[in-house]
Protein backbone atom coordinates (compact mmCIF):
# COMPACT_ATOMS: atom_id res chain seq x y z
CA UNK A 1 0.00 0.00 0.00
CA UNK A 2 0.94 3.61 -1.03
CA UNK A 3 1.02 6.92 1.28
CA UNK A 4 1.21 10.19 -0.24
CA UNK A 5 1.58 12.72 2.52
CA UNK A 6 1.26 16.69 1.77
CA UNK A 7 4.43 18.17 3.64
CA UNK A 8 3.34 21.70 5.38
CA UNK A 9 5.65 23.76 3.66
CA UNK A 10 5.12 27.48 4.75
CA UNK A 11 6.77 30.72 3.03
CA UNK A 12 9.49 27.91 1.61
CA UNK A 13 10.67 25.94 4.50
CA UNK A 14 9.55 22.77 5.48
CA UNK A 15 7.66 22.73 8.97
CA UNK A 16 9.72 19.68 9.84
CA UNK A 17 8.16 18.76 13.37
CA UNK A 18 5.02 18.58 11.63
CA UNK A 19 5.50 16.78 8.46
CA UNK A 20 7.90 14.09 10.53
CA UNK A 21 5.25 13.14 13.24
CA UNK A 22 2.39 12.49 10.01
CA UNK A 23 5.57 10.55 8.74
CA UNK A 24 5.91 8.34 11.83
CA UNK A 25 2.22 7.80 12.25
CA UNK A 26 2.03 7.05 8.68
CA UNK A 27 4.90 4.77 7.82
CA UNK A 28 3.22 1.40 9.25
CA UNK A 29 0.51 1.57 6.63
CA UNK A 30 3.33 1.04 3.66
CA UNK A 31 5.79 3.46 1.45
CA UNK A 32 5.28 7.13 2.13
CA UNK A 33 5.59 9.58 -0.53
CA UNK A 34 5.89 13.38 0.99
CA UNK A 35 4.92 15.83 -1.70
CA UNK A 36 5.93 19.50 -1.13
CA UNK A 37 4.20 21.90 -2.79
CA UNK A 38 4.90 25.84 -3.04
CA UNK A 39 6.17 29.11 -4.54
CA UNK A 40 9.56 27.77 -3.28
CA UNK A 41 9.07 24.31 -2.60
CA UNK A 42 12.85 22.50 -3.62
CA UNK A 43 14.37 23.34 0.00
CA UNK A 44 11.40 22.12 1.62
CA UNK A 45 11.62 18.84 -0.60
CA UNK A 46 15.45 18.26 0.18
CA UNK A 47 15.03 18.61 4.01
CA UNK A 48 11.67 16.33 3.82
CA UNK A 49 14.13 13.45 1.73
CA UNK A 50 16.41 13.70 5.03
CA UNK A 51 13.07 12.51 7.18
CA UNK A 52 13.35 8.70 8.38
CA UNK A 53 11.31 6.50 6.81
CA UNK A 54 10.25 8.52 3.75
CA UNK A 55 10.38 6.34 0.61
CA UNK A 56 10.19 9.01 -2.21
CA UNK A 57 9.81 13.03 -2.17
CA UNK A 58 7.52 15.00 -4.98
CA UNK A 59 8.15 18.70 -5.62
CA UNK A 60 5.71 20.76 -7.15
CA UNK A 61 7.49 24.31 -7.11
CA UNK A 62 4.86 27.29 -8.25
CA UNK A 63 3.24 30.39 -8.62
CA UNK A 64 0.38 28.73 -8.13
CA UNK A 65 1.21 26.59 -4.91
CA UNK A 66 2.24 29.59 -3.22
CA UNK A 67 -0.20 30.35 -0.44
CA UNK A 68 -1.31 27.07 -0.26
CA UNK A 69 -4.87 28.21 -1.54
CA UNK A 70 -7.51 25.32 -0.89
CA UNK A 71 -8.44 24.96 -4.58
CA UNK A 72 -5.24 24.75 -6.59
CA UNK A 73 -3.45 22.47 -3.82
CA UNK A 74 -6.14 20.07 -3.76
CA UNK A 75 -6.58 19.98 -7.75
CA UNK A 76 -2.63 18.96 -7.40
CA UNK A 77 -3.29 16.25 -4.59
CA UNK A 78 -6.62 14.54 -6.66
CA UNK A 79 -4.20 14.46 -9.62
CA UNK A 80 -1.81 12.57 -7.67
CA UNK A 81 -4.23 10.63 -6.00
CA UNK A 82 -4.42 7.50 -8.08
CA UNK A 83 -1.27 5.95 -7.32
CA UNK A 84 -2.04 6.15 -2.92
CA UNK A 85 -4.54 4.21 -0.82
CA UNK A 86 -3.75 6.54 1.45
CA UNK A 87 -3.38 10.55 1.32
CA UNK A 88 -2.45 12.66 4.18
CA UNK A 89 -1.76 15.61 5.77
CA UNK A 90 -0.25 17.20 9.57
CA UNK A 91 -3.70 18.54 10.92
CA UNK A 92 -2.29 21.82 10.43
CA UNK A 93 -4.94 24.71 9.60
CA UNK A 94 -3.91 24.32 5.84
CA UNK A 95 -4.43 20.64 5.55
CA UNK A 96 -7.85 21.31 7.44
CA UNK A 97 -8.37 23.90 4.88
CA UNK A 98 -7.44 21.35 1.77
CA UNK A 99 -8.00 18.04 2.63
CA UNK A 100 -12.00 17.73 2.81
CA UNK A 101 -11.88 19.38 -0.58
CA UNK A 102 -9.53 16.43 -1.47
CA UNK A 103 -11.61 14.28 -0.17
CA UNK A 104 -15.09 15.30 -1.59
CA UNK A 105 -13.45 15.71 -5.00
CA UNK A 106 -12.90 12.12 -4.64
CA UNK A 107 -16.06 11.28 -3.56
CA UNK A 108 -14.68 10.52 0.08
CA UNK A 109 -15.17 11.40 3.74
CA UNK A 110 -12.13 12.85 5.23
CA UNK A 111 -11.03 11.53 8.27
CA UNK A 112 -9.61 14.50 10.42
CA UNK A 113 -7.56 14.62 13.62
CA UNK A 114 -6.87 10.73 13.31
CA UNK A 115 -4.66 10.08 16.75
CA UNK A 116 -4.01 6.61 16.23
CA UNK A 117 -3.86 4.01 13.51
CA UNK A 118 -5.22 0.76 14.20
CA UNK A 119 -5.29 -0.93 10.75
CA UNK A 120 -5.65 0.26 7.19
CA UNK A 121 -9.24 1.27 7.13
CA UNK A 122 -9.27 1.80 11.08
CA UNK A 123 -8.78 4.96 13.20
CA UNK A 124 -9.80 6.43 16.71
CA UNK A 125 -9.79 10.68 16.82
CA UNK A 126 -11.04 12.75 19.59
CA UNK A 127 -14.52 14.06 19.40
CA UNK A 128 -16.99 16.28 21.38
CA UNK A 129 -13.94 18.59 22.33
CA UNK A 130 -11.58 15.52 23.13
CA UNK A 131 -14.43 14.26 26.08
CA UNK A 132 -14.70 10.89 23.57
CA UNK A 133 -12.21 9.07 21.41
CA UNK A 134 -14.06 7.29 18.22
CA UNK A 135 -12.57 4.66 16.79
CA UNK A 136 -14.05 4.47 12.80
CA UNK A 137 -13.53 2.27 10.05
CA UNK A 138 -13.78 3.76 6.56
CA UNK A 139 -15.19 2.20 4.00
CA UNK A 140 -13.70 4.44 1.04
CA UNK A 141 -11.24 2.93 -1.54
CA UNK A 142 -9.30 5.84 -0.80
CA UNK A 143 -8.74 7.33 2.80
CA UNK A 144 -8.00 10.65 3.03
CA UNK A 145 -7.18 12.13 6.28
CA UNK A 146 -5.29 14.99 8.75
CA UNK A 147 -3.05 13.74 11.92
CA UNK A 148 -3.37 15.23 15.00
CA UNK A 149 0.38 15.93 15.27
CA UNK A 150 0.28 15.92 19.33
CA UNK A 151 -0.35 12.39 19.30
CA UNK A 152 2.76 10.97 17.32
CA UNK A 153 6.40 11.35 17.70
CA UNK A 154 8.26 12.63 15.19
CA UNK A 155 10.17 10.13 12.74
CA UNK A 156 14.11 10.69 13.03
CA UNK A 157 16.33 11.92 10.86
CA UNK A 158 18.93 10.24 7.92
CA UNK A 159 16.53 9.30 5.15
CA UNK A 160 18.02 10.02 2.11
CA UNK A 161 14.82 9.52 -0.60
CA UNK A 162 14.78 10.49 -4.23
CA UNK A 163 13.27 13.88 -4.98
CA UNK A 164 11.39 14.16 -8.36
CA UNK A 165 9.08 16.64 -9.72
CA UNK A 166 5.42 16.14 -9.82
CA UNK A 167 3.27 16.83 -13.21
CA UNK A 168 1.50 20.16 -11.56
CA UNK A 169 -2.50 20.76 -12.22
CA UNK A 170 -4.47 23.00 -13.70
CA UNK A 171 -5.36 25.79 -11.41
CA UNK A 172 -8.96 26.91 -10.86
CA UNK A 173 -8.54 30.21 -10.74
CA UNK A 174 -11.21 31.10 -8.09
CA UNK A 175 -8.80 32.43 -5.40
CA UNK A 176 -5.46 34.60 -5.17
CA UNK A 177 -3.61 35.98 -2.17
CA UNK A 178 -3.95 39.31 -1.18
CA UNK A 179 -1.89 39.76 2.09
CA UNK A 180 -0.31 37.76 4.92
CA UNK A 181 -0.32 39.12 8.75
CA UNK A 182 2.17 36.91 10.51
CA UNK A 183 4.18 38.11 13.80
CA UNK A 184 7.63 37.12 13.67
CA UNK A 185 9.26 35.52 16.57
CA UNK A 186 11.76 34.19 18.04
CA UNK A 187 10.29 31.85 20.69
CA UNK A 188 9.53 27.85 19.47
CA UNK A 189 6.44 27.13 17.97
CA UNK A 190 3.80 26.51 19.59
CA UNK A 191 2.76 23.14 18.45
CA UNK A 192 6.33 21.75 18.75
CA UNK A 193 7.69 23.21 22.05
CA UNK A 194 8.24 21.23 24.71
CA UNK A 195 7.34 23.57 27.33
CA UNK A 196 4.43 26.24 26.56
CA UNK A 197 3.09 29.21 29.16
CA UNK A 198 -0.45 30.11 28.57
CA UNK A 199 -2.29 32.50 29.58
CA UNK A 200 -6.22 33.36 30.11
CA UNK A 201 -8.96 36.41 30.54
CA UNK A 202 -6.92 36.67 33.93
CA UNK A 203 -3.75 38.04 32.85
CA UNK A 204 -6.22 41.51 31.95
CA UNK A 205 -4.31 42.98 29.27
CA UNK A 206 -2.04 42.78 26.52
CA UNK A 207 0.55 45.31 28.40
CA UNK A 208 0.15 42.82 31.22
CA UNK A 209 0.59 39.55 29.00
CA UNK A 210 4.67 40.52 29.36
CA UNK A 211 4.34 38.55 32.43
CA UNK A 212 3.45 35.20 30.59
CA UNK A 213 5.85 36.26 27.87
CA UNK A 214 8.74 37.08 30.55
CA UNK A 215 7.95 33.40 32.48
CA UNK A 216 8.05 31.68 28.52
CA UNK A 217 11.62 32.83 27.92
CA UNK A 218 12.81 31.74 31.01
CA UNK A 219 11.84 28.42 30.45
CA UNK A 220 12.62 28.53 26.77
CA UNK A 221 8.70 27.95 25.95
CA UNK A 222 6.38 29.12 23.50
CA UNK A 223 3.84 31.63 24.33
CA UNK A 224 -0.31 30.47 23.91
CA UNK A 225 -3.69 31.56 25.16
CA UNK A 226 -7.11 30.60 26.01
CA UNK A 227 -9.99 31.94 23.75
CA UNK A 228 -10.91 34.83 26.30
CA UNK A 229 -7.48 36.10 25.93
CA UNK A 230 -7.25 35.77 22.04
CA UNK A 231 -11.09 37.21 21.54
CA UNK A 232 -9.98 40.29 24.47
CA UNK A 233 -7.21 41.19 22.38
CA UNK A 234 -4.44 40.27 24.87
CA UNK A 235 -2.84 37.80 22.64
CA UNK A 236 -2.93 37.29 18.73
CA UNK A 237 -5.19 34.80 17.23
CA UNK A 238 -2.73 32.00 16.19
CA UNK A 239 -1.51 31.33 20.05
CA UNK A 240 -5.12 30.00 20.87
CA UNK A 241 -5.06 26.56 22.73
CA UNK A 242 -8.09 24.35 22.25
CA UNK A 243 -10.49 22.59 20.69
CA UNK A 244 -10.58 25.28 18.17
CA UNK A 245 -6.81 26.29 18.12
CA UNK A 246 -4.20 24.99 18.29
CA UNK A 247 -3.26 21.32 20.02
CA UNK A 248 -0.29 20.88 22.33
CA UNK A 249 1.19 18.22 24.09
CA UNK A 250 4.11 19.34 25.59
CA UNK A 251 6.83 17.91 28.39
CA UNK A 252 5.49 20.64 30.39
CA UNK A 253 2.28 23.27 30.22
CA UNK A 254 1.82 26.02 32.48
CA UNK A 255 -1.74 27.85 32.78
CA UNK A 256 -2.00 31.32 33.98
CA UNK A 257 -5.06 32.71 34.75
CA UNK A 258 -7.61 30.22 33.02
CA UNK A 259 -10.57 28.59 34.53
CA UNK A 260 -10.04 25.62 32.41
CA UNK A 261 -12.98 25.26 29.98
CA UNK A 262 -13.77 21.46 28.42
CA UNK A 263 -12.25 23.73 25.29
CA UNK A 264 -9.23 24.87 26.12
CA UNK A 265 -8.30 21.74 27.71
CA UNK A 266 -9.28 19.50 24.58
CA UNK A 267 -6.33 21.19 23.29
CA UNK A 268 -3.95 20.62 26.56
CA UNK A 269 -4.69 17.71 28.38
CA UNK A 270 -2.06 15.63 26.61
CA UNK A 271 0.58 17.54 27.63
CA UNK A 272 3.03 15.15 30.43
CA UNK A 273 2.97 17.82 33.16
CA UNK A 274 0.58 20.67 33.70
CA UNK A 275 0.85 23.15 36.02
CA UNK A 276 -2.08 25.46 37.01
CA UNK A 277 -1.89 29.25 38.41
CA UNK A 278 -5.14 30.80 38.99
CA UNK A 279 -6.26 32.71 42.41
CA UNK A 280 -9.83 30.81 42.36
CA UNK A 281 -8.88 27.51 43.98
CA UNK A 282 -12.62 25.77 42.49
CA UNK A 283 -11.58 26.72 39.16
CA UNK A 284 -11.65 23.12 36.97
CA UNK A 285 -8.47 23.55 35.88
CA UNK A 286 -7.13 21.90 39.07
CA UNK A 287 -8.64 19.01 38.28
CA UNK A 288 -6.46 18.26 35.65
CA UNK A 289 -3.66 20.14 37.25
CA UNK A 290 -0.36 17.74 38.27
CA UNK A 291 0.78 21.02 40.57
CA UNK A 292 -1.86 23.87 41.20
CA UNK A 293 -0.92 27.07 42.65
CA UNK A 294 -3.68 29.51 44.22
CA UNK A 295 -2.84 32.81 44.28
CA UNK A 296 -2.47 36.31 42.29
CA UNK A 297 -0.48 35.85 38.65
CA UNK A 298 0.68 39.22 39.63
CA UNK A 299 2.67 38.11 42.15
CA UNK A 300 3.15 34.47 41.80
CA UNK A 301 4.66 34.35 38.30
CA UNK A 302 7.27 37.19 38.62
CA UNK A 303 8.40 35.14 41.09
CA UNK A 304 8.30 32.07 39.96
CA UNK A 305 10.41 33.98 36.68
CA UNK A 306 13.01 35.33 39.46
CA UNK A 307 13.46 31.84 40.74
CA UNK A 308 13.97 30.09 37.95
CA UNK B 1 -27.67 38.46 -3.49
CA UNK B 2 -29.14 35.44 -1.63
CA UNK B 3 -27.16 34.40 1.22
CA UNK B 4 -27.65 30.74 2.63
CA UNK B 5 -26.39 29.81 5.79
CA UNK B 6 -26.41 25.54 6.88
CA UNK B 7 -26.66 25.49 10.61
CA UNK B 8 -26.36 22.46 12.94
CA UNK B 9 -28.38 21.22 16.00
CA UNK B 10 -25.58 20.39 18.24
CA UNK B 11 -24.95 19.46 22.03
CA UNK B 12 -24.56 22.41 23.79
CA UNK B 13 -21.40 23.63 24.44
CA UNK B 14 -22.11 24.04 28.23
CA UNK B 15 -22.59 20.78 28.04
CA UNK B 16 -19.75 18.42 28.73
CA UNK B 17 -20.37 15.34 26.21
CA UNK B 18 -21.05 11.66 28.38
CA UNK B 19 -19.90 8.59 26.63
CA UNK B 20 -22.56 5.86 26.70
CA UNK B 21 -21.62 2.63 29.36
CA UNK B 22 -21.98 0.44 26.39
CA UNK B 23 -19.41 2.16 24.28
CA UNK B 24 -21.97 2.78 21.42
CA UNK B 25 -21.59 6.76 21.42
CA UNK B 26 -21.90 9.77 23.15
CA UNK B 27 -25.61 10.10 25.14
CA UNK B 28 -27.62 12.89 23.65
CA UNK B 29 -31.34 11.81 25.21
CA UNK B 30 -32.32 14.90 27.92
CA UNK B 31 -29.02 17.08 26.91
CA UNK B 32 -29.27 20.38 26.36
CA UNK B 33 -29.12 21.02 22.44
CA UNK B 34 -28.35 23.98 20.68
CA UNK B 35 -27.66 25.85 17.51
CA UNK B 36 -23.43 24.66 16.65
CA UNK B 37 -21.60 28.25 18.45
CA UNK B 38 -20.24 28.79 14.55
CA UNK B 39 -22.86 28.90 13.00
CA UNK B 40 -24.94 31.23 15.32
CA UNK B 41 -21.73 33.42 13.73
CA UNK B 42 -22.38 32.02 10.64
CA UNK B 43 -26.26 33.86 10.54
CA UNK B 44 -24.75 36.69 11.97
CA UNK B 45 -22.43 37.19 9.17
CA UNK B 46 -25.54 37.02 7.16
CA UNK B 47 -28.00 38.94 8.85
CA UNK B 48 -25.00 41.82 8.92
CA UNK B 49 -24.75 41.65 5.22
CA UNK B 50 -28.30 42.19 4.64
CA UNK B 51 -28.50 45.20 7.23
CA UNK B 52 -25.81 46.83 4.97
CA UNK B 53 -28.06 45.95 2.05
CA UNK B 54 -25.53 43.93 0.52
CA UNK B 55 -27.55 40.90 0.97
CA UNK B 56 -30.97 40.97 0.26
CA UNK B 57 -32.20 37.49 1.77
CA UNK B 58 -30.91 34.80 4.29
CA UNK B 59 -31.84 31.07 3.83
CA UNK B 60 -30.90 29.10 6.79
CA UNK B 61 -30.52 25.24 6.17
CA UNK B 62 -30.49 22.27 8.31
CA UNK B 63 -29.65 18.80 7.72
CA UNK B 64 -30.90 15.89 10.82
CA UNK B 65 -33.70 15.11 12.57
CA UNK B 66 -37.07 16.82 13.18
CA UNK B 67 -36.45 18.79 16.40
CA UNK B 68 -33.47 21.09 14.20
CA UNK B 69 -36.53 22.89 13.75
CA UNK B 70 -35.79 24.61 16.69
CA UNK B 71 -32.39 25.44 15.75
CA UNK B 72 -34.39 27.28 12.53
CA UNK B 73 -36.55 28.94 14.59
CA UNK B 74 -33.54 30.38 16.00
CA UNK B 75 -31.97 31.27 13.28
CA UNK B 76 -34.83 32.88 12.16
CA UNK B 77 -35.52 34.84 15.65
CA UNK B 78 -32.17 36.50 15.23
CA UNK B 79 -33.22 37.44 11.73
CA UNK B 80 -33.13 35.06 8.77
CA UNK B 81 -35.60 34.65 6.17
CA UNK B 82 -36.43 31.67 5.59
CA UNK B 83 -35.96 27.99 6.87
CA UNK B 84 -35.09 24.42 5.10
CA UNK B 85 -35.27 21.72 7.29
CA UNK B 86 -33.61 18.49 5.43
CA UNK B 87 -34.67 15.43 7.59
CA UNK B 88 -32.29 12.55 7.00
CA UNK B 89 -32.72 10.61 10.45
CA UNK B 90 -35.05 9.85 12.76
CA UNK B 91 -32.94 8.91 16.16
CA UNK B 92 -30.89 11.75 17.71
CA UNK B 93 -27.12 9.22 17.76
CA UNK B 94 -27.28 9.29 14.04
CA UNK B 95 -25.29 11.77 12.81
CA UNK B 96 -25.25 12.89 9.14
CA UNK B 97 -21.56 12.82 8.06
CA UNK B 98 -19.88 16.40 6.11
CA UNK B 99 -19.79 14.64 3.11
CA UNK B 100 -23.58 13.65 2.52
CA UNK B 101 -24.47 17.26 3.98
CA UNK B 102 -22.68 18.81 1.49
CA UNK B 103 -24.52 16.91 -1.08
CA UNK B 104 -27.63 17.72 0.14
CA UNK B 105 -26.39 21.08 0.44
CA UNK B 106 -25.08 21.41 -2.97
CA UNK B 107 -28.83 20.23 -4.34
CA UNK B 108 -30.16 23.00 -2.23
CA UNK B 109 -27.51 25.46 -3.77
CA UNK B 110 -28.99 24.24 -7.05
CA UNK B 111 -32.28 25.02 -6.43
CA UNK B 112 -31.93 28.44 -4.44
CA UNK B 113 -28.82 29.91 -6.13
CA UNK B 114 -27.19 31.73 -3.54
CA UNK B 115 -24.13 34.15 -4.41
CA UNK B 116 -22.64 33.21 -0.81
CA UNK B 117 -22.97 30.15 1.63
CA UNK B 118 -21.60 30.94 5.03
CA UNK B 119 -21.25 28.12 7.30
CA UNK B 120 -19.64 27.50 10.57
CA UNK B 121 -16.15 26.51 10.57
CA UNK B 122 -16.57 23.57 12.72
CA UNK B 123 -18.98 21.10 14.31
CA UNK B 124 -18.16 21.05 17.75
CA UNK B 125 -20.10 17.26 18.32
CA UNK B 126 -17.84 15.61 15.68
CA UNK B 127 -15.14 18.24 15.56
CA UNK B 128 -15.11 17.42 11.82
CA UNK B 129 -14.49 21.03 10.08
CA UNK B 130 -15.16 20.03 6.69
CA UNK B 131 -18.73 20.38 5.30
CA UNK B 132 -18.43 24.16 4.08
CA UNK B 133 -14.51 22.74 2.18
CA UNK B 134 -16.58 19.57 0.83
CA UNK B 135 -19.29 22.10 -0.41
CA UNK B 136 -17.33 24.06 -2.23
CA UNK B 137 -15.56 21.01 -3.95
CA UNK B 138 -18.74 20.05 -4.67
CA UNK B 139 -20.07 22.53 -6.37
CA UNK B 140 -16.61 23.67 -7.98
CA UNK B 141 -16.74 27.08 -6.09
CA UNK B 142 -13.81 28.85 -4.20
CA UNK B 143 -13.83 28.72 -0.54
CA UNK B 144 -12.48 31.01 2.05
CA UNK B 145 -12.52 28.90 5.64
CA UNK B 146 -11.70 29.98 8.82
CA UNK B 147 -12.94 33.68 8.32
CA UNK B 148 -12.20 36.52 11.02
CA UNK B 149 -13.31 39.09 8.32
CA UNK B 150 -15.13 39.55 5.37
CA UNK B 151 -15.96 41.79 2.92
CA UNK B 152 -17.84 41.88 -0.84
CA UNK B 153 -16.45 43.63 -2.97
CA UNK B 154 -18.46 43.43 -6.69
CA UNK B 155 -17.91 40.09 -7.85
CA UNK B 156 -15.64 38.58 -5.11
CA UNK B 157 -15.18 38.38 -1.33
CA UNK B 158 -12.32 39.63 0.78
CA UNK B 159 -12.20 37.30 3.45
CA UNK B 160 -9.40 37.08 6.15
CA UNK B 161 -8.48 34.00 7.76
CA UNK B 162 -7.38 32.77 10.60
CA UNK B 163 -4.18 29.79 10.24
CA UNK B 164 -2.12 29.11 11.87
CA UNK B 165 0.51 31.36 11.27
CA UNK B 166 -1.71 34.39 12.16
CA UNK B 167 -3.78 36.06 9.46
CA UNK B 168 -4.14 35.69 5.94
CA UNK B 169 -6.46 37.60 3.46
CA UNK B 170 -7.34 36.36 0.14
CA UNK B 171 -10.00 37.62 -2.43
CA UNK B 172 -12.59 34.84 -3.66
CA UNK B 173 -14.37 34.75 -6.67
CA UNK B 174 -18.36 34.78 -6.42
CA UNK B 175 -20.09 32.29 -5.52
CA UNK B 176 -18.23 31.22 -3.14
CA UNK B 177 -18.62 29.47 0.48
CA UNK B 178 -17.16 30.81 3.61
CA UNK B 179 -16.70 28.97 6.90
CA UNK B 180 -17.29 31.18 10.11
CA UNK B 181 -14.31 31.37 12.95
CA UNK B 182 -14.50 32.58 16.29
CA UNK B 183 -13.87 35.93 16.17
CA UNK B 184 -15.62 36.84 12.81
CA UNK B 185 -18.24 38.99 15.01
CA UNK B 186 -20.40 38.58 17.74
CA UNK B 187 -23.51 37.26 17.51
CA UNK B 188 -26.77 38.27 18.82
CA UNK B 189 -29.82 37.39 20.81
CA UNK B 190 -33.11 36.82 19.49
CA UNK B 191 -35.43 39.38 21.65
CA UNK B 192 -38.66 37.90 22.56
CA UNK B 193 -40.67 40.22 19.47
CA UNK B 194 -38.40 38.47 17.02
CA UNK B 195 -39.03 35.25 18.71
CA UNK B 196 -42.92 35.68 18.25
CA UNK B 197 -42.22 37.13 14.56
CA UNK B 198 -40.06 34.08 13.82
CA UNK B 199 -42.60 31.13 14.49
CA UNK B 200 -44.35 32.82 11.32
CA UNK B 201 -41.73 32.77 8.92
CA UNK B 202 -41.87 30.19 6.44
CA UNK B 203 -40.14 26.76 7.07
CA UNK B 204 -39.97 24.00 4.23
CA UNK B 205 -39.91 20.59 4.99
CA UNK B 206 -37.70 18.01 3.07
CA UNK B 207 -35.83 14.59 2.94
CA UNK B 208 -32.46 13.29 1.93
CA UNK B 209 -34.48 11.33 -0.36
CA UNK B 210 -36.22 14.17 -1.98
CA UNK B 211 -32.84 15.36 -3.16
CA UNK B 212 -31.69 11.31 -3.66
CA UNK B 213 -29.20 11.47 -1.56
CA UNK B 214 -27.85 8.51 0.05
CA UNK B 215 -26.91 9.76 4.18
CA UNK B 216 -24.99 6.24 4.88
CA UNK B 217 -22.23 6.65 6.83
CA UNK B 218 -18.92 6.35 5.33
CA UNK B 219 -17.28 6.11 8.57
CA UNK B 220 -18.74 3.44 10.26
CA UNK B 221 -18.22 3.89 13.79
CA UNK B 222 -16.84 1.02 15.74
CA UNK B 223 -16.77 2.64 19.22
CA UNK B 224 -16.83 5.18 21.31
CA UNK B 225 -14.79 5.59 24.46
CA UNK B 226 -13.91 7.88 27.12
CA UNK B 227 -10.42 9.26 26.63
CA UNK B 228 -7.56 8.73 29.59
CA UNK B 229 -8.37 10.47 32.83
CA UNK B 230 -5.54 12.21 34.33
CA UNK B 231 -4.31 11.72 37.88
CA UNK B 232 -5.62 13.80 40.39
CA UNK B 233 -2.59 16.08 40.87
CA UNK B 234 -1.30 18.47 44.17
CA UNK B 235 -1.95 21.60 44.89
CA UNK B 236 1.59 23.45 46.35
CA UNK B 237 1.39 25.62 48.93
CA UNK B 238 4.36 28.40 47.22
CA UNK B 239 6.37 29.30 44.29
CA UNK B 240 9.35 27.35 46.21
CA UNK B 241 7.37 24.23 46.53
CA UNK B 242 6.63 24.67 42.84
CA UNK B 243 9.85 24.85 41.77
CA UNK B 244 11.22 21.91 43.67
CA UNK B 245 8.14 19.85 42.58
CA UNK B 246 9.30 21.09 38.76
CA UNK B 247 12.80 20.17 39.60
CA UNK B 248 11.89 16.82 40.85
CA UNK B 249 9.86 16.15 37.86
CA UNK B 250 12.78 16.65 36.09
CA UNK B 251 10.79 19.09 33.75
CA UNK B 252 12.81 22.50 34.40
C1 LIG C 1 -17.39 27.07 19.91
C2 LIG C 1 -16.43 27.38 20.99
C3 LIG C 1 -15.10 27.11 20.79
C4 LIG C 1 -14.17 27.41 21.76
N1 LIG C 1 -12.85 27.12 21.54
C5 LIG C 1 -11.95 27.42 22.50
C6 LIG C 1 -10.55 27.13 22.32
O1 LIG C 1 -10.13 26.59 21.29
N2 LIG C 1 -9.68 27.47 23.31
C7 LIG C 1 -10.10 28.06 24.48
O2 LIG C 1 -9.26 28.36 25.35
N3 LIG C 1 -11.40 28.34 24.67
C8 LIG C 1 -12.32 28.05 23.72
N4 LIG C 1 -13.63 28.38 23.93
C9 LIG C 1 -13.98 29.22 25.09
C10 LIG C 1 -14.13 28.49 26.41
O3 LIG C 1 -15.44 27.99 26.51
C11 LIG C 1 -13.88 29.47 27.58
O4 LIG C 1 -14.77 30.55 27.47
C12 LIG C 1 -12.46 30.02 27.60
O5 LIG C 1 -11.52 28.97 27.50
C13 LIG C 1 -12.24 30.79 28.88
O6 LIG C 1 -10.98 31.41 28.88
P1 LIG C 1 -10.28 31.78 30.26
O7 LIG C 1 -10.10 30.55 31.06
O8 LIG C 1 -9.07 32.59 29.92
O9 LIG C 1 -11.32 32.80 30.93
P2 LIG C 1 -12.22 32.63 32.19
O10 LIG C 1 -13.05 31.43 32.13
O11 LIG C 1 -12.88 33.95 32.39
O12 LIG C 1 -11.18 32.39 33.37
C14 LIG C 1 -10.29 33.35 33.84
C15 LIG C 1 -9.59 32.75 35.05
O13 LIG C 1 -8.59 33.63 35.52
C16 LIG C 1 -8.57 33.59 36.93
N5 LIG C 1 -7.99 34.85 37.40
C17 LIG C 1 -8.49 36.10 37.27
N6 LIG C 1 -7.65 37.00 37.81
C18 LIG C 1 -6.60 36.31 38.29
C19 LIG C 1 -5.42 36.70 38.96
N7 LIG C 1 -5.13 37.96 39.23
N8 LIG C 1 -4.56 35.72 39.33
C20 LIG C 1 -4.81 34.41 39.07
N9 LIG C 1 -5.93 34.00 38.43
C21 LIG C 1 -6.80 34.95 38.04
C22 LIG C 1 -10.01 33.41 37.33
O14 LIG C 1 -10.11 32.83 38.61
C23 LIG C 1 -10.52 32.48 36.22
O15 LIG C 1 -10.43 31.13 36.59
C24 LIG C 1 -14.58 28.03 22.97
C25 LIG C 1 -15.92 28.27 23.18
C26 LIG C 1 -16.84 27.95 22.21
C27 LIG C 1 -18.29 28.22 22.46
N1 LIG D 1 -26.32 18.47 9.66
C1 LIG D 1 -26.01 19.72 9.29
N2 LIG D 1 -26.98 20.59 8.93
C2 LIG D 1 -26.68 21.85 8.56
N3 LIG D 1 -25.43 22.32 8.52
C3 LIG D 1 -24.43 21.50 8.86
C4 LIG D 1 -24.66 20.17 9.26
N4 LIG D 1 -23.47 19.60 9.53
C5 LIG D 1 -22.53 20.55 9.32
N5 LIG D 1 -23.10 21.70 8.91
C6 LIG D 1 -22.44 22.99 8.58
O1 LIG D 1 -21.07 22.74 8.37
C7 LIG D 1 -20.28 23.38 9.37
C8 LIG D 1 -19.07 22.54 9.69
O2 LIG D 1 -19.49 21.30 10.24
P1 LIG D 1 -18.51 20.03 10.31
O3 LIG D 1 -17.89 19.88 8.99
O4 LIG D 1 -19.43 18.89 10.67
O5 LIG D 1 -17.53 20.31 11.40
C9 LIG D 1 -21.23 23.64 10.51
O6 LIG D 1 -20.78 24.70 11.31
C10 LIG D 1 -22.52 23.96 9.75
O7 LIG D 1 -22.50 25.27 9.23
Amino acid sequence: MAVLLLGEVNHGTLNRDATAKAVHALAPLGDVTVLCAGAHARDAAADAATIAGVARVLVAEDARYGHRLAEPTAALIVSLAGDYDHIAAPSTTDAKNVMPRVAALLDAMVIPDVSRIVDAQTFERPVYAGNAIQTVRSRDAKKVMTIRTASFDAAGAGGSAPVSDATLADDPGLSSWVGDEVAASDRPELTSAGRVVSGGRGVGSKEQFAIIEALADKLGAAVGASRAAVDSGYAPNDWQVGQTGKVVAPELYVAVGISGAIQHLAGMKDSKVIVAINKDEEAPIFQIADYGLVGDLFTTVPELTGKL
Amino acid sequence: MKVLVPVKRVIDYNVKARVKADGSGVDLANVKMSMNPFDEIAVEEAIRLKEKGVADEVVVVSVGVKQAAETLRTALAMGADRAILVVAADDVHQDIEPLAVAKILKAVVDQEQPRLVIAGKQAIDNDMNATGQMLAALLGWGQAAFASKVEIDGDSAKVTREVDGGLQTISVALPAIVTADLRLNEPRYASLPNIMKAKKKPLEERTAADYGVDVAPRLEVVSTREPEGRQAGIKVGSVDELVGKLKEAGVI
